[in-house]
């Protein structure tokens, strides 16, 4: 075993991009929740995500022009949702379910012709001076954009919640739809507002694996990002900075194990593979041992009727 | 969770304008299952190609149907069943892990004849079939070992299976002859087709210093990360990937299933067709060595091209003692090579490989 081969700085750039997509997607779920609606169709919308934002990105040669299709491509998937979820009413569950399922063929029919493609890459935010400090430098100044901006998101994710009107609006909403109602807010609209948010975060973390993580297209490349993202949303207890906490754990859990292996770590490989899992899953659990609990429409039908 | 398994009927060639009288006569229906997608760009984009030169051999005689993406286990014995069920004359199963519902299926349809791929459970109606992959890993391992400068390779491992640790085995021998300092890291990916893993299970090997990437897993992610990083050096696996050519894919192993499909699905229209075992290498023609890229010194590439035809030729057995296990004890003496019971069940590593193979 030699854990010396492990460079702490290389560890820590490569987890923060590793977390990064999680990131997204669980961030915009985070507001969709926020809002009172349960979309499991967050994987759909990053798979679909991933396939418009390297389409367009190849077809272009932007991969920022792809990104931003990317979060169109996912807006638009979620729509469908917000649809049937908030003008005809029909079960939440199903729907996110039949949205995932949806994604993943409309991803892998629209991929076709993508498949062994290269996308253009993306050159890394190269801050003169500053990208040049030991540790520092690589560690938090050298990144691509979009790594950025998922942090940047976080952080105006909180505010927007904590301190804005329109989180307060939001977050009435998410809790007590007929009182919001009876206010006067527009529990419809605010809701399919938070749902299009949420579906073009999901796919710009989708693209994000698609351009710049890996990068390339292949069929069902998301892999159950979107499913951890899910569960990520409720272990963090609907807080944002927790989900930024967790996902950095579960990307850090998942990096790492990766190197402990290949320095020769004597520990039984299926335990060192499942640790990012049960360790992100006890830290946020002891963390939301608070009074913290789920928004309290969540999942539930509203109708101005009822 | 993957739910990308769709059933495509593959067009019969009809639409050519071919068939005229021959609708009379029954067509033979061959089925295949793919463990990835057929545009992985490896292993089974070559099991397709396989079945696309069966298309093209037999015309209107034989129809094919495939199933992309099955999970390895209980997914397979329903792709399986319903394939059989919908009158398939011959399946062929081309994963490892399809090797029980295999024989599950195959007893409960004893006129439907099976082959499976790098298996060992043989019966009346399955065959299996598979190639000798270890021999093109000893090639790659030649130039591994003379390429590497910080001596340190990378191979990035899908499951602890005999096939893997064969080629693992065989490619640590060949590197270690030509460079004596050379030092493996082993990752297991506990996956054939997952990208972005695969994709980090490169990185982090190329942070720990390694500058030569092998994979035993299917897709390009590997590839892309290697090229990403510059000065590292890869070799396709299963097909040729060489849209990484020159760089970092310095060459590859391409798997050649096409002789043998087309061998077995005329063995089952004349109606010859037996259970048989067969594991074919170089010589067969069964393994390719992809072309060998510039990038390679002229020397070396030489060296590496006559290895293979020694193989080739059977002049050279990859597994030739004198050699050790892992654990120091004898394995092979001076001049004896390997038997085929030993490679198919190989569950060691020979010495010098440092970590252990997880159980």
């Amino acid at each position: 075993m030699d854990l010396t081969a492990i460079s702490p700085t290389l560890l820590i750039a490569s987890l923060m991009v590793a977390a990064t997509p999680l990131l997204l997607a669980a961030l915009g779920e985070l507001i969709v929740e926020r809002a009172g609606v349960l979309n499991l169709g967050v994987e759909g919308m990053m798979i679909t995500g991933a396939i418009c934002g390297f389409a367009i990105s190849v077809e272009t040669g932007s991969p920022y022009l792809g990104l931003v299709f990317a979060a169109i491509g996912g807006a638009l998937l979620s729509l469908l949702f917000a649809l049937l979820t908030q003008l005809v009413l029909a079960n939440q569950v199903a729907s996110g379910l039949a949205l995932t399922l949806f994604g993943l063929g409309l991803s892998a029919l629209l991929g076709q012709s993508y498949v062994g493609v290269k996308p253009p890459s993306m050159a890394r935010l190269d801050l003169p001076g500053l990208s040049d400090l030991p540790f520092v430098g690589r560690v938090l100044f050298s990144h691509d954009p979009v790594l950025y901006f998922g942090i940047a998101l976080t952080i105006a994710t909180w505010a927007f919640l904590k301190f804005t009107r329109a989180g307060l609006i939001l977050r009435a909403v998410g809790e007590n739809h007929t009182a919001a109602h009876a206010l006067g807010y527009k529990v419809v609209r605010v809701r399919i507002l938070a749902i299009l948010f949420g579906g073009a975060c999901a796919g710009l973390g989708g693209a994000y694996i698609s351009l710049i993580r890996v990068p390339q297209w292949t069929e069902g490349m998301t892999a159950g990002i979107g499913w951890i993202a899910l569960a990520l949303v409720v272990f963090a207890s609907w807080k944002p900075l927790r989900v930024l906490l967790g996902a950095y754990l579960f990307g850090g859990l998942s990096v790492l194990q990766l190197n402990l292996q290949a320095a020769g770590l004597a520990v039984p490989v299926e335990y060192l593979a499942m640790s990012p899992y049960i360790i992100t899953i006890l830290v946020l659990v002891l963390m939301s041992a608070d009074k913290s609990r789920a928004p309290a429409s969540l999942g539930r039908i509203f109708h101005a009727s009822s | 969770m993957t739910f990308t398994r769709r059933f495509l009927m593959a067009a019969s060639a009809a639409a050519l304008g071919l068939a005229t009288g021959a609708a009379a006569q029954d067509k033979t229906k061959v089925g295949f299952i793919y463990v990835g997608p057929v545009g992985d760009g490896g292993w089974t984009y070559e099991h397709n190609q396989g079945r696309l030169a069966v298309e093209e051999e037999f015309g209107d005689a034989v129809e094919t149907v495939f199933v992309e993406s099955v999970p390895e286990g209980p997914d397979a014995e329903r792709v399986l069943t319903q394939m059989a069920l919908n009158g398939a004359d011959l399946i062929f199963t081309t994963s490892f892990g399809y090797m029980d519902p295999t024989i599950n299926v195959a007893a409960k349809f004893p006129n439907v004849k099976f082959e499976h791929a790098t298996g060992y459970k043989r019966s009346d109606n399955v065959s299996t079939y598979g190639a000798r992959f270890y021999e093109g890993r000893a090639v790659q391992g030649h130039i591994a070992g003379s390429m590497t400068e910080s001596n340190v390779i990378g191979y990035i491992g899908s499951y602890p299976i005999p096939e893997v640790i064969r080629g693992i085995n065989s490619a640590y021998i060949h590197a270690k002859k030509v460079n004596p300092d050379v030092e493996f890291k082993i990752i297991w990916a506990y996956t054939w087709f997952d990208p972005a893993k695969e994709a980090d299970a490169a990185k982090a090997l190329i942070e720990q210093g390694a500058d030569v990437i092998l994979q035993h897993t299917d897709s390009t992610a590997p590839q892309a990360a290697a090229q990403e990083a510059g000065n590292v050096i890869t070799f396709g696996q299963a097909s040729d990937m060489a849209e990484y050519a020159p760089k970092p894919r310095v060459s590859s192993i391409i798997d050649n299933w096409a002789p043998y499909y087309i061998d077995r699905v005329r063995a089952v229209v004349d109606g010859t067709w037996e259970s048989t075992d067969t594991w074919d290498g170089i010589g067969a023609g069964m393994v390719g060595i992809g072309e060998i890229s510039d990038v390679v010194p002229a020397e070396v590439k030489a060296e590496a091209l006559a290895l293979k035809d020694e193989i080739a030729s059977g002049a050279y057995h990859p597994f030739t003692g004198p050699l050790k296990k892992q654990d120091g004890s004898d394995w092979l003496a001076e001049g004896e090579s390997a038997d085929d019971g030993t490679l198919l069940g190989m569950n060691f590593y020979v010495e010098g490989i440092s970590g252990d193979i997880p159980q």
